[in-house]
């Protein structure tokens, strides 16, 4: 017998999708109620038709791994790989349709932090109903309270409600509840996307010990930063299935090569996952380079970004920015810059944005590309932290030092040799 | 060391030991709604009490003064409050636990645990205002010099039957609820309506003169019948020509409702985290 923590095998979870509910978010009994009345008298036309509105979607599909007691593994995949659907299967929150999952040791799942916090409740209040809710017991919480105060920095506040709190104080408190939690398994999903940097460098250093403390972690996220320095080993899943399993960190580069379509010049984003508004006013429809890819290092280069726009917008204005793969933003273009107009933009009209950039400062490799538009000041209309990744490589003035992972960016500057003492 | 098998279908096996398992969080949940509930509301403990005794003042006026209606021997205050007291559980518990579950589904699709914990403690909190109220009964009946003797003792019979038929009841609408979103518009019909098919304002006896026996037998079917008679005979009221049939029909409504509650509930639960 190995010495498994988590033993997948041939698993499987199967949606249905009803397209004809498509226009409505819920069933609404009333709808039941006619679809059923309408089959009383015509028994057997609304029978295939509803056949025909429902349509099956594996999110998951024979999947079949396992994970040594004691080792820290990434899932890593694109946006609708099914990660998500895995971890709350493996979490029973939702019933898998086939397979089997073996699980040996206390489970704690952590797919978001801060669940259940009530903003009337003071901290020391939620702190024990987040324990609760992770599992903990009374006595457990009670002997690690004073470490989770000191954790999450809020002593002088224990007993202000939690609505009160900054954001940062409150991810800080629930977090901090997570981190105490001490299964033998822990399943996280993405924790480490929200809060400041030094917030998220803290938690990653926590999650450290834990894998460290001969626990098993089974974590996913969009940082594959987070990936390689976290976990020993990987899981790759596309499409519901197991591309691909190996040591982490030559799972990453192979998933990251593979995934980058980095000489598509025409990318449509309308699947993409997205944050703000999402798109429901105005959304970001495509983006295309015409200049052409893979980007050349101090040249010039365009880009032009579509938007569909679904009811009236005003004072729009746009932006594009950079990040590293681990998700460190180095560059930021946006429309307010050049100090031009903010259009109003009519409903159910499209329309395109040019921007030229004269001399791309960005060092040679690979970078996220960012999108987003707002309207006025405050509000984000659609902002795709993803939309693709593009590969910037040495322009014909680039000398070849500068051609090595993370010279970051790279600007003119105004330099004067002087010769003598100052 | 212990294994955890997850299967399609299998679920059912550890049920009723995770139920047990999670005991804590029932109590931090219901802890945190009466809390909560509580801290909101500027009037808070009061508005527990204004509701049940308004409503008593003006049935009172209506039953006892305008129609003149029977009274079994007890000040017509007494005689409503005593119905009202069960029945606002019975209604607020609906009113509570049916949204339950919506209100917490961020809890629902983020975490594991026996989903019927969150009705129960919604149902517990209707529980606690019941108890609050239950203060205001005992004050009237000082004041109206009723002493109920022996029988008051058989109370928390009627009041573990009055938290069945809620539960039950609850655990329905909680799941239909999540199936079907217009269902909420039914539930505050169903708790209003409920309050003229209960006898709240009247007595039982008062139904049967005046509608006659066979109309009476489909009245009772409510399960809220034999716990109000039940109620208004522990604090000294004469007992009601049927209350032994009443009763019993409660309890075999209340079972039914119960355990046929519990299985809609296990059976929608499983898909709860992927409607909701």
């Amino acid at each position: 017998m190995s010495d498994y923590a988590i033993k997948v095998e041939g698993l499987g979870k199967k949606y249905l999708i009803k397209h004809q509910a498509s226009g409505r978010r819920y069933v609404a009994l009333r709808d039941v109620l006619a679809e059923k009345a309408k089959a009383l008298f015509s028994n057997r036309k609304s029978e295939t038709a509803n056949h025909k509105s429902v349509e099956e979607f594996w999110a998951l599909q024979d999947v079949s791994f396992e994970v040594k007691s004691g080792e820290a593994v990434g899932i890593i995949g694109r946006n609708g790989a099914g990660k998500s659907t895995l971890l709350k299967v493996l979490s029973r929150i939702t019933e898998p349709t086939k397979g089997r999952v073996r699980l040996r040791g206390r489970v704690a799942s952590l797919l978001e932090v801060g669940t259940g916090f009530h903003p009337e409740l003071t901290g020391r209040e939620n702190i024990y109903l987040n324990g609760a809710i992770l599992g903990m017991h009374r006595t457990e919480i009670r002997s690690k309270f004073d470490e989770i105060v000191a954790f999450a920095e809020v002593e002088r506040f224990l007993d202000t409600p939690v609505k009160r709190y900054s954001s940062g104080m409150y991810m800080r408190l629930a977090f901090a509840v997570a981190a105490h939690l001490e299964p033998e398994i822990l399943v996280v999903d993405e924790v480490l996307a929200v809060g400041d940097a030094s917030f998220q460098k803290k938690c990653l250093g926590k999650m450290q010990d834990v894998s460290k403390g001969g626990r098993t972690v089974l974590f996913v996220s969009h940082n594959m930063g987070a990936v390689t320095t976290l976990c020993r080993s990987g899981i790759w899943l596309q499409q519901g299935r197991v591309v691909k399993t190996g040591p982490a960190r030559q799972l990453v580069d192979e998933y990251l090569t593979v995934n980058a379509d980095t000489r598509q010049t025409v990318v449509d984003l309308s699947t993409i996952r997205r944050h703000g508004d999402q798109g429901r006013r105005l959304q970001i429809k495509k983006i295309e380079w015409l200049s052409g890819l893979p980007l050349q290092h101090g040249e010039k280069c365009s880009l032009r970004v579509h938007f569909h726009t679904r009811a009236e917008v005003h004072e729009v204005s746009t932006g594009i920015g950079f990040s590293t793969l681990e998700g460190t933003r180095l560059l930021s273009y946006d429309t307010d810059f050049q100090a031009g107009h903010r259009p109003d933009i009519a409903a159910g009209s499209a329309c395109y944005v040019d921007v030229n950039l004269a001399e791309l400062p960005l060092a040679p490799g690979f970078y996220n590309l960012s999108v987003g538009c707002r309207s006025g000041d405050a509000f984000g209309l659609d902002y795709l932290p993803e939309a693709m990744q593009v590969e910037v490589i040495m322009g014909p003035k680039t000398p070849g030092y500068i051609a090595v992972p993370g010279a970051g960016v790279r600007l003119k500057g105004d330099w004067n040799w002087n010769f003598g003492p100052s | 060391m212990d294994e955890l098998v997850i299967e399609a279908g299998k679920t059912e096996r550890h049920y009723w030991a995770d139920l047990w398992r999670y005991r804590e969080l029932f109590f931090f949940l219901s802890w945190r709604d009466i809390l909560v509930r509580y801290k909101q509301t500027v009037i808070g403990v009061l508005w527990a009490v204004i509701r049940p005794v308004l409503t008593t003042v003006v049935f009172t006026i209506i039953g006892g003064r305008l129609a003149k209606l029977p009274s079994d021997g007890l000040p017509y205050p007494v005689l409503v409050f005593a119905a009202m007291l069960p029945w606002q559980f019975f209604s607020s518990s609906l009113a509570e636990a049916s949204n339950s579950l919506i209100t917490n589904a961020n809890m629902i699709s983020k975490i594991y645990f026996p989903r019927l914990v969150i009705p129960a403690s919604s149902v517990i909190v209707s529980f606690v205002d019941f108890l609050i109220s239950a203060v205001i009964l005992v004050a009237l009946m000082a004041w109206y010099h009723v002493t109920p003797g022996w029988r008051l003792a058989l109370l928390p019979l009627f009041t573990v039957l009055a938290f069945f038929a809620s539960f039950g009841v609850s655990l329905w609408l909680a799941a239909l609820n999540v199936k079907y979103r217009d269902f909420r518009y039914v539930i505050p019909f169903i708790v209003q309506f409920g309050l003229y098919i209960s006898p709240v304002m009247f007595t039982s006896g008062v139904i049967r003169d005046k509608l006659g026996a066979t109309f009476s037998q489909f009245y009772c079917l409510n399960p809220m019948v034999g716990v109000i008679d039940g109620f208004r005979w522990a604090v000294g009221g004469q007992a009601d020509a049927c209350l032994e049939t009443n009763l019993l029909v409660s309890v075999a409504i209340t079972v039914l409702l119960l355990l046929s509650g519990v299985q809609y509930f296990r059976a929608t639960e499983k898909n709860f985290a992927d409607i909701i």
